[in-house]
């Protein structure tokens, strides 16, 4: 198949082929005012260019927006979203960056949809009611999902898997070209975003405490590939990466980071409090291992829900001596929950090293009677692969642990340098032998998807994307003071938290009122 | 011995008190090297394992030094033995402690964040304070104590600012201490290992760098439940410990530019607390204000008024204000808002002394 362009290469720019007149993909969604949303995403460059209109579409929008995208922006801005196409108006935009990280724009069409996109050009219109409602925008969740007419490449994963319990999966993971840039480019940003709050916390923009993730970006990843936005995934305070993979922005993030107004739990969390709600992401915790009963709860919720959805409740080799843990997995497993704990081994448990923490560090084998996997954490195929098996056994049979085997380049926090407990070779020799970038990149190249210039652009583009995303973030504001007393109980079923009810000092203390429902 | 010195305490209560708690079996040390708080609890940590050869120090990460770099030094002294990690589990952690104690040893266990203590909260609450009073005195873990960092930090956020102080104030049978400064901490710090009782020993992690004091470098011990009085006053009586004293002594001299002539006290044993220097106090000036980092409802500024309020009502002049933290989970962006600030502290006296 003749080379493209790397941006033709995006998973959700391809559409599937129903029949031979390129039809797009849809994915709909009715909502209460009747109107169809669909999310249609297509690329197809052999066709000849076709400048169509709304009108000549069979369209009739309500809501849509024209011209080109305004490119490499985070486009998160009001302008960016909603507007209307007129009749005579041709729906096109300019292919480039993922939409998703940047920012989304709203478009509702009325009827069918018949695209014929122009070479070279990847149009994107992604439906939504509000910012973030609509969860399934962010990703592929039609089942029928192809990908047109891209190659499938099978790659072997660099270790197998060990099983416990269980036969592990095979090795043999299939990808396509566009799943590998996708990845190359997603975890470039990921490592972009980390380095970047790195020099964001030493110039004192955000404080508290920052939890690195490079390294460990495969994780985040290949777990996203596997699964729906309906599945749950709960982790602890490591979660920047998690919550990007989730389809959280860059602007929210850094925002979140830096307590601004704009993050994504409004500047009151920081850094180890992301949560995105609407992709089933539950965070975001400060307590090790409190996250694992929490994510069992999921699971058990998800069962009575019936969607064949699974929870993935991520904690590290520290927490997996924690009691609850295991309290969990017994429960876990006397209820068939379709629980998936996910042990990122980096094998420092902040300072201390797993063999002298844990008896048995072998964490996937620590469930006795729960199967376990041990996957390797760096290669981003083999973490895609035990996910997906993953989810199909725990929807049958209960729950599972995976142990990935990881590694990350930055200490336990930024308060820690990482290099009192281990050796620099050490984390030189992984990032040298395992790192999951250069991984993908070697796999890139010798399937010959794109020339190093190439990938070049991708991580030039990621670092002003991440660049553009600090500078919006800077400009958000702090939160309102009167947020420190807001969300304490639910707003009008609890005593009213104010300055007045609070602050009893002096011996002129006014009333407390408590309004109770 | 303690009733003679009480009633030391209660005749020269109006008179300068600086020192004058110590007993005569440790008297005021000799001046020593200016030192921090974490060097003088690492100073405190060694003399106690040099003294009782049966005594251990572990929690998370203690062995290269600690994350406040108190435990330095101690495993190449002492071996890997007596100094040692634990993984990643509080509740063992204290648990294992208390075993370890009710076999006769001194365990020193620390809890890396004082926000992390809740998972071991069963076992020191269920089974560290009711252990000598369950066994009719057979058994006791007297040789447990605990150390946890504690307290606002500048930076630290919902899960590494908290002060727990009060829970644990709540249960019979602990002893909860809380120094000021290093020389403070260290004298406290080896009373609480050698006191035979469980203990809980909260150390005010932002004081761990910034407070600096000359420190004696020999073995002393400062007695438990006796609060001191740091500044003599007529006007008004300030409460508080930890960290909190120093935003104290700031508010205490801007009070004393608008002729405002405050008492100081440092609680340092929460509890059993020292009741009587208290009430002596509020007998002599006649208004109270407590001061601590933790929500207000429900702190222990809470049992503080009530205790004074039953014993020197009618002497009383103004209610007791209590200036504490707010009642929302300790914030991130907020801090500054929520902590009892010196203006806020400032208020209320005025307030108070006004009233």
């Amino acid at each position: 198949m003749s080379r493209l362009p790397w941006y033709m290469y995006r998973k959700e720019w391809y559409t599937s082929v129903p029949d031979g007149l390129q039809r797009p993909r849809l994915t709909q969604k009715s909502n209460s005012d009747d109107l169809l949303q669909r999310e249609v995403s297509f690329n197809c460059p052999d066709l000849l260019r076709r400048n169509l209109t709304v009108a000549e579409l069979g369209l009739s929008p309500v809501a849509g927006r024209a011209g080109p995208r305004r490119s490499q922006g985070t486009g998160s801005s009001p302008s960016d979203r909603g507007g209307f196409l007129h009749e005579s108006q041709t729906p096109r935009a300019v292919g480039d960056t993922g939409g998703r990280r940047g920012g989304v724009r709203a478009l509702k069409f009325v009827g069918e949809v018949v695209l014929e996109p122009c070479r070279g050009i990847a149009v994107e219109f992604l439906s939504l009611t509000d910012r973030g409602d609509d969860p399934e925008m962010f990703g592929p969740e039609d089942p029928n999902w192809k990908f047109g007419s891209e190659p499938t490449i099978t790659v072997e994963t660099s270790v197998p898997f060990t099983g416990h319990k269980i036969d592990p999966p095979s090795r043999s993971v299939e990808t396509t070209p566009s799943e590998l840039l996708s990845f190359f480019r997603e975890m470039s940003l990921m490592r972009r975003m980390e380095i970047a709050a790195d020099s964001l916390y030493k110039s004192k923009l955000i404080r508290g405490f920052c939890h690195l993730y490079d390294g460990q970006e495969a994780v985040a990843i290949g777990l996203e590939t596997s699964i729906t936005k309906k599945d749950a995934i709960i982790t602890a305070y490591r979660d920047h990466c998690i919550y990007l993979a989730r389809g959280g922005t860059l602007v929210e993030a850094f925002s979140e980071l830096m307590g601004r107004r704009a993050g994504c739990s409004k500047g009151k969390g920081g850094s180890m409090h992301f949560y995105k709600k609407d992709s089933g992401f539950f965070g975001g915790h400060g307590i090790v291992g409190a996250q694992v009963p929490l994510g069992c709860g999921l699971a058990f919720a998800q069962k009575y829900l019936k969607e064949g959805t699974v929870t993935f409740s991520l904690y590290g080799d520290g927490a997996a001596n924690q009691g609850q843990l295991f309290e969990a997995l017994n429960i876990s497993a006397l209820w068939d929950l379709p629980a998936i704990l996910v042990c990122e081994n980096n094998h420092y448990g902040m300072g201390t090293a797993e063999w002298r923490a844990a008896k048995s560090p072998a964490y996937y084998k620590r469930g006795d009677y729960v199967p376990g996997l041990k996957v390797d954490g760096m290669d981003v195929l083999a973490v895609k692969q035990a996910a997906k098996f993953a989810k199909e056994y725990a929807l049958k049979n209960g729950p599972m642990i995976l142990e990935m085997d990881t590694y990350r380049y930055h200490g336990h926090s930024m308060s820690d340098p990482g290099s009192t407990y281990r050796t620099r070779d050490e984390i030189s020799g992984v990032r040298q032998e395992r790192d999951p970038i250069e991984r993908v990149r070697k796999l890139i190249f010798s399937h010959e998807l794109a020339t190093a210039s190439e990938l070049k652009d991708i991580e030039k583009e990621v670092r002003k994307e991440v660049d553009d995303a600090i500078a919006e973030a800077k400009e958000s504001p702090m939160p309102d003071p009167s947020e420190l007393f807001t969300n304490v109980f639910v707003k009008g079923f609890g005593v009213e938290v104010s300055r007045n009810t609070c602050m009893s000092f002096g011996a002129d203390r006014k009333e407390v009122k408590a309004i109770l429902p | 011995m303690a009733m003679a010195l009480r009633a030391l305490g209660r005749r020269i209560s109006h008179s300068d008190r600086f020192f004058s708690s110590l007993s005569e079996a440790a008297k005021p040390p000799s001046d020593g090297k200016l030192i921090n708080l974490f060097t003088a609890i690492n100073q405190a940590l060694h003399i106690a394992l040099d003294t009782d050869p049966r005594s251990y120090v572990f929690g998370e990460d203690v062995r290269f030094g600690g994350v406040f770099r108190c435990t330095t030094g101690l495993t190449d002294k002492f071996g890997r033995d007596r100094v040692f990690n634990t993984p990643l589990c509080e509740q063992g952690i204290i648990g294992f402690a208390i075993g370890l104690a009710a076999m006769g040893n001194r365990a020193i266990a620390e809890i890396q964040f004082a926000d992390y203590i809740y998972p071991a909260f069963d076992q020191i609450v269920n089974e560290a304070a009711k252990f000598r009073y369950r066994s009719g005195n057979e058994f006791n873990c007297g040789g447990l104590t605990v150390r946890s960092p504690y307290g606002a930090v500048g930076h630290g956020g919902h899960y590494h600012s908290q002060s727990p102080e009060s829970f644990f104030c709540h249960v019979p049978g602990l002893k909860v201490v809380i120094p000021r400064s290093p020389r403070q901490a260290k004298g406290l710090l080896l009373s609480c290992i050698r006191d035979p009782n469980p203990v809980i020993f909260f150390e005010p992690k932002l004081l761990y760098r910034l407070s600096v004091e000359e420190v004696p470098e020999d073995d002393y011990m400062l007695p438990l439940s006796e609060a001191e009085v740091i500044r003599q006053g007529s006007d008004i009586t300030l409460i508080g410990w930890g960290a909190q004293l120093s935003i104290l002594e700031q508010a205490c001299d801007a009070a004393a530019k608008e002729g405002i002539s405050c008492e100081l006290i440092d609680l340092k044993t929460l509890i059993p607390w020292d009741k009587e220097t208290v009430e002596s106090s509020v007998r002599k000036t006649g208004k109270l204000l407590i001061s601590h980092e933790a929500p207000v409802t429900g702190g222990f500024g809470a049992e503080i008024s009530a205790s004074i309020v039953e014993r020197c009502f009618l002497r009383l002049e103004a209610p007791i204000a209590r200036v504490c933290g707010l009642d929302t989970p300790f914030p991130l962006v907020y801090e500054q808002f929520y902590l009892p600030t010196m203006n806020k502290i400032l208020d209320a006296i005025k307030a108070t002394v006004k009233y």
